[in-house]
């Protein structure tokens, strides 16, 4: 399952300062470095490729059910 | 004309009658402005009540299934609003109005209510901050219940959309008038019912008539009973309704309310850019540290200085040796030395000296014994004598005993 945007924060933080903090060996600074930068390609495309999606709640027969929103434009 | 043309009435035939007429249709569900006074809270339950104006007065019930709801209490000299339906009451012949909601009448009134209403929920722990939830630090799904025309649903669909996009469920809601409040709690429900992991109330400025189902018991305790974190954004920065006081948190407008709702994406872009740059730059040093040490270990290892190392050993090696050469010469000089004394006086005691010096030695043949004693021998035994340079055999002629100390 995919890890949330929190989550993989949370992770690229204690990545970081695993790294900065621990004694570790050239191999397991190449892991975490390598876990780290691609942490922080994804993060960055979840933001960039954001898009808001708005969608109006509808009640029917005590169903819910939601139907795309069109945006009024009010200027 | 005469009462056997017309018939005859019973007292309660006629109210009946009269009843039937007044309650036909014009007088139900009407709104009657008045000041209360002669207020009775019945033990039953019921409320009872004149409603009065400077030239006229109605009587007014109140039954206690209707009274339930009433979100503060009557007091002599309130000024009100009633929706009622006229009614008569037959044992008296009397028209009374049969009130379904009382709402306080004028600013002054509406904020009377507001106090009673704010002070009980106060106490009854509405307001804690023990029972505010936290908001999610990055929420998925925004639940949006707001009037469907009006500035704040497009208020907070602009900020959202420029901080942090996310998915937005918007729930038409009446936030004005009659219905307002039966349906703010609808939406909040609704909202509760669906995936959404946070939900902003809004209503965009107005007064405070405007805004007074923000102020309803029934919707402070919806929002209190959801499950999702509540942001209100009602009316202006200076309007406190009562559900301002429920939410999790209050947010001054409803563009406010979308700053607290979401994180800032550029501030986001930012951390996760100095993140990259820590890894970056501390795996640079890393590797940088790892090369000069192994550099280190190389310059120790390296040919020149292990034949020049090699070289010391040799030297090491030379001097050593020579020490244990003149260590052995010495020894050997000190065994020839005592060699020689030794060596000396064996001299000193050997029988081949005496005969240098002119003295012989004589041996009985065959055996060769020594002969110290003229008992040795007997005549005509062979003898043989050493001397200095050479043997002598001899023939014993004759012997003799003679005492020479």
């Amino acid at each position: 399952m995919e890890m949330s945007f929190e989550e993989k924060l949370q992770e690229l933080e204690s990545i970081v300062e695993k790294l900065e903090n621990g004694q570790l060996s050239l191999d397991e600074s190449i892991d975490l470095f390598e876990k780290g930068i691609k942490l922080v390609r994804e993060c960055d495309a979840n933001l960039k490729n954001a898009r808001m999606k708005v969608e109006k709640l509808i009640e029917e027969n005590n169903e819910l059910r939601s139907e795309p929103c069109e945006l009024r434009d009010t200027g | 004309m005469f009462f056997e043309e017309k018939g005859i009435y019973t007292v309660h035939e006629f109210t009946q009658a009269i009843k039937a007429v007044l309650i036909s249709g014009n007088f139900n569900d009407v709104w009657i402005r008045g000041e209360v006074s002669n207020f009775k809270n019945h033990s039953s339950g019921h409320r009872y009540f004149t409603l009065k104006d400077k030239s006229s007065s109605v009587q007014c019930v109140m039954f206690k299934w209707y009274g339930q709801n009433l979100r503060f209490e009557l007091e002599h000299g309130m000024k009100v609003l009633i929706l009622g339906d006229l009614d008569v009451y037959e044992q008296k012949g009397q028209y009374q109005l049969k009130v379904r909601m009382i709402r306080p009448d004028g600013i002054g009134e509406l904020y009377k209510a507001y106090e009673q209403l704010k002070n009980r929920l106060e106490k009854e722990g509405l307001f804690s901050p023990l029972h505010k939830r936290p908001l999610p630090a990055f929420p998925e799904k925004i639940g949006v219940a707001t009037s469907e025309t009006g500035a704040v649903l497009h208020d907070i669909l602009t900020v959202l959309n420029r901080r942090y996009p996310v998915s937005v469920l918007f729930v038409p809601t009446i936030v004005q008038g009659e219905y307002a409040a039966q349906s703010i709690v609808h939406s909040i429900e609704l909202l509760n019912r669906t995936d959404a992991d946070l939900m902003i109330l809004g209503r965009g400025g107005g007064s405070i008539e405007d805004l007074w189902a923000f102020n309803e018991e029934i919707v402070a305790q919806a929002v209190y009973n959801s499950r999702i974190p509540v942001i209100s954004a009602i009316g202006h920065e200076t309007d406190y309704t009562i559900a301002d006081f429920v939410a999790d948190k209050r947010a001054p407008t409803p563009s406010a309310a979308a700053e607290i709702a979401v994180p800032e994406k550029n501030e986001l872009l930012g951390r996760i850019s100095m993140y990259s740059n820590r890894l970056i730059q501390h795996q640079r040093r890393y590797i940088t540290d790892r090369t000069s040490y192994v550099r280190e270990l190389k310059k120790r290892v390296d040919l020149h200085l292990f034949r020049e190392r090699l070289v010391n050993y040799m030297q090491y090696l030379d001097e050593i040796v020579q020490r244990q050469t003149q260590g052995i010469q010495r020894m050997i000089e000190i065994k020839r030395a005592m060699f020689s004394a030794h060596a000396g006086k064996l001299d000193a005691v050997s029988p081949l000296a005496t005969l240098s010096r002119g003295y012989s030695i004589a041996l009985k043949l065959p055996g060769k014994t020594l002969v110290r004693s003229v008992n040795d021998v007997e005549k005509m035994d062979e003898v043989q004598i050493i001397v200095n340079d050479g043997k002598i055999r001899c023939d014993v002629k004759d012997k003799e005993a003679c005492i020479w100390k």
